[in-house]
């Protein structure tokens, strides 16, 4: 199938600002579906309140755009409910483990077979540039006048210490890997985490002065490695980009299905 | 008949609860009566005494606490302390002589039953002490019928206990018979 | 025919009710006094193909039915109190998405964490008003443990008939007694089950679109028709919306599909109405205690009759005029401060003439309650 016809294209132009990473992530997104030649049918995409969450407005799947931080609860019951179903769902960085943090670290413990995109730009941008949990010490925010004194989460740190069974981290400037990883989460059974490093130049780039989209992804370029690389040992401050964790561990739904043998009276 | 409305207290792990419970099903579902059962639960459950409250009728019962009890069972001095004051003038004081040192000013009849000591002489297992106790309460109120306490008893338990649940009963059922 | 006859505690003639309805997907989280709902559930869905969840916390688990009924599944939660205010977003949502979900509030008493766990009847108003924006909503009560689980397959009924929450607003008292419940046989109760569309793949489909009998024929997620979910005001498709003719319309049709068919969902019992000068009216576990008071008073020559409620909202209106309007006295018993009697005295003609009779402090409302003030009223002191 072409492209195209994985979009809902009569709501485009989307809303993104220009410059956003987020549109780069549904590129991505489509182009790792389209590999794997799913069908749309089979597809439910779940997401919370934020920018990112628009994200399933825009693609032709069943569509549950739900309330702030509890799109991974809303999904394990589509995905329990109906385990032939593949569902994905896009968060933000306030979305996930902000309010949704608890939910996120459940889904994970559960290895509940759900793959999670979490769009880390490292601030609020639908209420005007706040700071978040994954926002770090040092950063402006329109909450964060004086700069931020919050400590900062690491997702692939958390997924991983959750016990998220595949954990990956790429970038908007990355854009084959981001497809590939993404593709390998989808097709990973149990529960999928990818981190993917968004910019926004609107709210972050301009409360720290990283300049407009092109000078944030060349950042993102420069402040990332692949994972065990020799520049890393060298830069040691250097993000890694990867897949981190990808384990076999019996699935919730499938595990279900012998709870359902078992009260049925079989073994 | 004639409204009955219990109470059975005593302090938790001593099955009252369990006892109650028994009692009120067996009278609905193989005595064709009525039955509601309350009692304490969450917080308000944990630790001090417990209490199990049974009213059984043959009409509909609306009102499902009970208040006054006409059978009062108290399994310990605590659960005694504070429940002896609520029995209804002229009912029945059902307790334990092993735990129980009772107040003479109640005005109630008072039937004080070894039923802890004969349940450890005879079956030597503390577990059955509630069903002794509901014998005690059946023996002397003719509530239900014995076989319909077992009936229930076998839908509830493993086989291989009926036996000790069976005999605990009749050793309760012959010392509320033997006092009545 | 034999029915099945259980001697069981109302939490678990809910669950009877659930499973009679044909309910698929529970999830939840423990709170006393609705925990056994749960712990039933976890036994007995699996047995028949049913999924049960035990979820993080109670907004997970309300958000979590919401995902299943979106595959096709008949759902229910259940909570009390605490729980019940932290699934009032998610359930808001389902008013705004229009997706069936079974709600069980077994209400103990509050506010917070309140005196736990005994009874109150305080969140009636919760149950209409708890999420935030004009909408309705459908609640149902019960008395006894057949009209618990009657009215547990009516819920279910109405959820799937209207595409809207239903909740059920019982307490402690009926949750945790145990008394007799006897099983309808299956067909004895008519099930409402799911309206799913007609319109073949490749043809539009409008989830959001009233049929002309105002009924909204869903798809499934997982089925040909691929559709929008959203907590925005949404057109016909379900996709966001400000345009103020959509946002009109739509909180106009959320409001207007409930409140226009509020006498079929009202529920009600009358004992003793047909001359009664007083009239109690009371619902839940409450209206057993107005029982009695009515039943040791009748005999005493005293024309004093009950209305038991058991549809709360959309309230009743018709009914509570046409049994209260002509009475002397109407005492409404209920353990609140009032919250069903601030509804009647606006329903009724003469709201000098309503008096409530209650109970706040955790303890089951007694026929003395009541009787002290009939006494009151009457100027016959207590």
């Amino acid at each position: 199938m072409a492209v195209n016809d994985y979009i809902r294209q009569r709501f485009f132009p989307h809303l993104w600002c220009s410059g956003c990473g987020h549109g780069i992530v549904l590129n991505g997104l489509i182009r790792s579906v389209e590999k794997l030649g799913m069908s749309r049918n089979e597809m439910v995409m779940v997401s919370g309140i934020g920018c990112s969450s628009r994200i399933s407005g825009y693609m032709d799947f069943h569509t549950l755009h739900t309330i702030h931080g509890r799109a991974l609860a809303f999904a394990t019951g589509v995905k329990l409910s109906k385990p032939e179903l593949n569902v994905i769902v896009p968060m933000g960085d306030g979305d996930a483990l902000s309010i949704g943090g608890n939910h996120f670290i459940h889904a994970a413990r559960r290895n509940i077979d759900i793959t999670a995109i979490v769009m880390n730009n490292r601030i609020y941008g639908m209420t005007g540039g706040q700071y978040s949990p994954l926002s770090g010490p040092g950063v402006m925010a329109t909450t964060a006048p004086y700069s931020n004194i919050d400590q900062g989460f690491d997702v692939v740190e958390m997924a991983k210490a959750a016990g998220a069974t595949f954990v990956a981290r790429t970038t908007a400037y990355h854009v084959q890997q981001m497809a590939d990883i993404i593709r390998a989460a989808i097709l990973h059974e149990g529960f999928s985490v990818v981190e993917v490093m968004s910019q926004c130049p609107t709210y972050f780039g301009r409360k720290n002065k990283q300049g407009g989209a092109v000078e944030m992804m060349k950042r993102m370029k420069e402040s990332t490695t692949p994972i065990g690389s020799k520049a890393k040992a060298e830069h040691p401050e250097l993000i890694e980009r990867g897949i981190f964790v990808q384990t076999d561990k019996p699935e919730y739904c499938s595990e279900y299905d012998r709870i359902i043998e078992r009260a049925m009276g079989g073994v | 008949m004639e409204r009955c409305r219990m109470v059975f207290s005593g302090s938790g792990g001593q099955g009252v609860i369990t006892a109650a419970i028994i009692l009120a099903e067996a009278a609905v579902l193989h005595e064709e009566l009525t039955a509601v059962q309350t009692q304490a639960y969450g917080a308000a459950a944990r630790g001090g005494a417990t209490r199990a409250d049974v009213i059984i009728s043959d009409v509909p019962i609306n009102f499902p606490k009970v208040i006054q009890p006409n059978v009062l069972v108290c399994l310990t001095q605590e659960a005694y302390n504070k429940f002896y004051d609520i029995i209804r003038p002229g009912g029945l004081m059902i307790t334990d002589t092993r735990y129980v040192q009772p107040q003479l000013k109640v005005d109630a009849v008072q039937r004080q039953l070894p039923l802890y000591e004969t349940v450890m002489d005879k079956i030597g297992k503390p577990i059955v002490f509630n069903i002794c106790m509901l014998g005690a309460v059946v023996g002397l109120t003719q509530l239900v019928r014995p076989e319909s306490i077992m009936k229930t008893l076998e839908q509830r338990i493993p086989s291989g206990f009926i036996e000790m649940n069976r005999q605990a009963l009749e050793l309760g059922l012959e010392m509320g018979q033997g006092v009545k | 025919m034999t029915r099945q006859i259980k001697f069981i505690q109302g939490n678990e003639a809910c669950v009877e009710g659930a499973l009679y309805a044909g309910l698929d997907f529970f999830a939840g989280y423990p709170i006393t006094p609705s925990t056994e709902i749960a712990e039933h559930l976890s036994r007995r869905l699996p047995q028949q193909g049913g999924k049960f969840i035990q979820m993080e916390d109670e907004i997970a688990s309300m958000c979590a039915i919401i995902g299943a009924s979106l595959t096709g599944k008949k759902v229910l939660t259940a909570t009390s109190g605490p729980g019940f205010s932290l699934k009032q977003e998610a359930l808001g949502y389902a008013v705004m998405a229009e997706i069936p979900c079974v709600i069980v509030n077994v209400q103990r008493g509050g506010p917070s964490t309140g005196v736990p766990t005994h009874v109150s009847q305080g969140d009636v108003m919760q149950a209409r008003w708890g999420t935030h924006g004009d909408h309705s909503i459908v609640a149902l009560t019960a008395s006894n443990h057949q009209d618990v689980f009657a009215m547990t397959v009516e819920a279910f009924n109405i959820a799937e008939t209207y595409r809207t929450p239903v909740i059920l607003l019982f307490d402690e008292v009926v949750g945790h007694m145990r008394e007799r419940l006897e099983i309808p046989e299956k067909g004895e109760i008519p099930l409402v089950e799911r309206l799913r569309t007609a319109v073949q793949g490749g043809v539009d489909y409008h989830p959001y679109l009233p049929r002309e009998d105002g009924r909204l024929p869903m798809s499934d997620f997982g089925d040909v028709h691929r559709y929008n979910v959203t907590g925005l005001v949404h057109d016909m498709w379900g996709f966001p919306s400000d345009n103020p003719k959509i946002v009109h319309g739509l909180l106009r049709h959320l409001v207007d599909k409930i409140e226009n068919n509020a006498s079929q969902m009202a529920h009600y019992k009358t004992f003793y109405l047909e001359d009664a000068e007083t009239v109690l009216l009371s619902f839940g576990s409450a209206a057993r205690s107005a029982l009695h008071v009515v039943e040791h008073l009748r005999p005493r020559g005293e024309k004093i009759g009950l209305l038991e409620l058991q549809t709360l909202w959309p309230f009743p209106a018709d009914v509570v005029q046409q049994y209260c309007n002509s009475a002397r006295t109407t005492v409404v018993v209920e353990m609140n401060m009032g919250q069903v009697c601030q509804m009647v005295k606006t329903t009724v003609r003469h709201p000098e003439r309503v008096f409530l009779a209650n109970r706040i402090d955790g303890v089951f409302i007694t026929d003395a309650d009541i009787r002290n003030v009939l006494r009151l009223i009457e100027g016959k002191g207590v």
